[in-house]
């Protein structure tokens, strides 16, 4: 088998166990994943409201095979279907993203959000808990006050570990339209979340009001022409954050400037090439998904069928454009009917900004080395997760012969398909989210 | 040559008025979707269908009876934005008479201030009076309606098609699927 250290420098094994739910519903779907900021937890949310924490074990020299594997540490219910009475409509409880607050304290703290409503988590351990109350016994019942000769002082005693997660937070009430996207700044007293046409800034200890910042609302509905996909704030300058919008532009923004930041202070934007136009030119260049590199000097984004690399100090070309796959320019008509030409594909870097990865269709994603310009397209699948063994790369044959390992554009399953991909901060560790599976890939070369 | 151009736009407009079909079906299907109209989504159906209306007039051979009354508005024109706060009631596929002549070239028709006379019972403007977000318990009239009582009265899909679209009404309003 070849190995695949010539495409890239990783070479990813599966650990021994796939996560997944045992039956398989709609609100099983993983709909977001995120690594917190030291990689040790890592967060994923589903259509039905519910986050579900993985922690890395401790590498023990008793237990090597275990590597490091991810278990799950804590489960709860973050958000439950709602009804608008007023204007008589469902709110979903889909959990659309989860950010990682960094570490503070002995407890995690999470944002998870779904349409309408963003909460503040706490996960906290409870290995103690007191014994021997004056007024009632161990297990609750109130004791006989004739019974209680004397006092005693409540002692702490050891217990089985409990995790246990409390909405500290609930910021509600300040989105009209449905928010797509949460971003923690970097002063860590903040945080922004962004729906179709406003971005609202939140403090994270005051839950009654927000502040809008952006708002591209046009006094008229009818002459709306853009809508904002996704935001984030920059990873150092607290006063720096991007929008993405659906007609392919980004717009960097200062918070010192004024208050309203309607006016970018950077405008990012590719001209269209006429030769591809199509009826669905403005669908595929809407951007999915916008993220700062760890360093803090680029940005990527998604669209449709490409990823770009922007340097933030140029704005009229990206610096990079990576086509994911490209093969599906000629099918578009085919994936508009089918709804796929809808779906918004995240993309993420790793620890040291050099790769970059996103999702495709049949449980591929894909990964570009941007130092090396290899590119090499994974699969997420039970049949190639056999532990230990080597990820294989795959091939979407386009057209001409197809080879034995090919697979034909024709036969791609288009209803499996990976939006969400998350690389953990330090390692060549990746989860994958295909549909109800979580797929865990490790770098580790035994 | 002149043969393989008719095809080549035939195509193309058969092409333009199925991608139209399936876009009207697709933006009636969101409105009894979980969790409401979705504004992106509703957004890029209107660019696609405003695409595919524009291709298919341009390709339309000038010997057919088209346009035969340039005032009436375009159907289908999803110029405006749609308005997911309203309710589905409120989404309406029919033309903006005055933003469609403007797109066209044709001398813009002021929607704002419109002649007492010719009052509009629609809502419009920066300060509308009532909030966006209630639900519309009646049907709006569309300014078309107005100027022309005189024509038949609109198939029952609210995908209101002027007569000289006629051809164009008839294949479209068979695949909308009721909702």
């Amino acid at each position: 088998m070849k190995c695949f250290s010539r495409y890239l420098p990783y070479i990813f094994r599966p650990p021994s166990t796939i996560l997944s739910s045992s039956c398989h519903t709609e609100a099983d779907i993983i709909s977001t994943v995120e690594f917190n900021s030291s990689g040790e937890l890592l967060a994923t949310g589903d259509k039905g409201g519910r986050v579900v924490v993985f922690q890395r074990e401790q590498e023990s020299k008793s237990q090597p095979q275990r590597r490091g594997e991810y278990n799950v540490y804590s489960t709860f219910q973050s958000h439950e279907p709602e009804f608008d009475y007023l204007k008589s409509l469902e709110i979903e409880e889909k959990i659309n993203k989860i950010k990682w607050l960094p570490q503070q304290n002995a407890a995690y703290f999470l944002l998870s959000t779904n349409d309408k409503t963003v909460k503040l988590w706490k996960i906290s351990e409870r290995d103690k808990r007191p014994e021997g109350y004056n007024l009632k016994d161990d297990d609750g019942r109130i004791r006989d006050p004739s019974t209680i000769t004397s006092l005693r002082v409540p002692v702490l005693q050891p217990m089985d570990l409990m995790v246990e997660a409390t909405a500290r937070r609930v910021f509600s009430n300040a989105h009209t339209y449905h928010i797509n996207s949460i971003s923690v700044n970097s002063d860590l007293q903040t945080f922004i979340s962004t729906d179709d046409l406003r971005v609202n800034l939140w403090n994270l200890e005051i839950t009654d009001r927000s502040f809008n910042i952006v708002d591209i609302k046009p006094a008229n509905m009818e002459e709306l022409t853009e809508v904002i996909t996704s935001a984030e704030f920059h990873p150092q300058q607290c006063h720096t954050f991007a929008y993405s919008s659906s007609k392919g532009s980004i717009r960097l923004c200062d918070m010192r400037q004024a208050a309203l930041c309607d006016k970018h202070c950077k405008y990012f934007e590719e001209p269209e090439d006429p030769a591809t136009r199509s009826f669905f030119s403005e669908i595929i260049s809407s951007i999915s998904d916008v993220k700062f590199s760890h360093n803090g000097r680029h940005l990527m984004t998604r669209d449709y069928l490409t990823v770009k690399v922007w340097d933030l100090q140029m704005e009229n070309k990206p610096l990079e454009t990576y086509q994911v796959h490209d093969y599906l320019r000629g099918k578009l008509c085919s994936l508009y009917e089918n709804d796929c030409i809808f779906d918004k594909f995240e993309c993420v870097w790793n620890g040291s900004d050099s790769v970059i990865m996103t999702g495709s269709y049949n449980n591929f994603f894909r990964m570009f080395d941007r130092n090396t310009k290899r590119d090499v397209t994974l699969e997420a699948s039970r049949e190639n997760s056999k532990p230990r063994a080597i990820l294989k790369p795959r091939k979407v044959c386009v057209g001409g012969k197809r080879r034995k390992d090919e697979i034909s554009v024709d036969s791609l399953d288009f209803s499996k398909k990976i939006l969400h991909t998350t690389w953990h901060p330090h390692e060549n560790i990746i989860a994958v989210a295909a549909t109800n599976n979580l797929y865990i890939f490790q770098d580790k070369v035994n | 040559m002149s043969d393989t151009t008719t095809e080549t736009t035939m195509e193309v407009n058969a092409e333009a008025r199925r991608i139209l079909a399936v876009s009207i079906s697709k933006l009636y299907a969101s409105r009894s979707q979980r969790g409401g109209l979705r504004l992106h989504r509703s957004l890029l159906l209107s660019l696609v269908m405003r695409s595919a209306r524009d291709i298919y007039h341009s390709s339309v051979p000038p010997a057919e009876p088209m346009d035969t009354s340039p005032e009436e508005p375009a159907e289908l024109d999803l110029e405006s934005g749609p308005q997911p706060d309203e309710t589905s009631a409120e989404l309406s596929l029919t033309a903006r008479g005055g933003a469609h002549r403007e797109e066209e070239g044709e001398p813009a028709e002021d929607k704002e201030n419109q002649s007492p006379t010719r009052c509009s019972r629609k809502r419009r403007g920066k300060t509308s009076v009532a909030p966006h977000f209630l639900p519309s318990k009646r049907a709006r009239l569309e300014p078309g309606e107005e100027r022309h009582a005189a024509l038949p009265p609109p198939p029952p899909v609210s995908c209101r098609i002027g007569p000289a679209e006629s051809l164009t009404s008839l294949s479209l309003n068979r695949v909308i699927p009721a909702c």
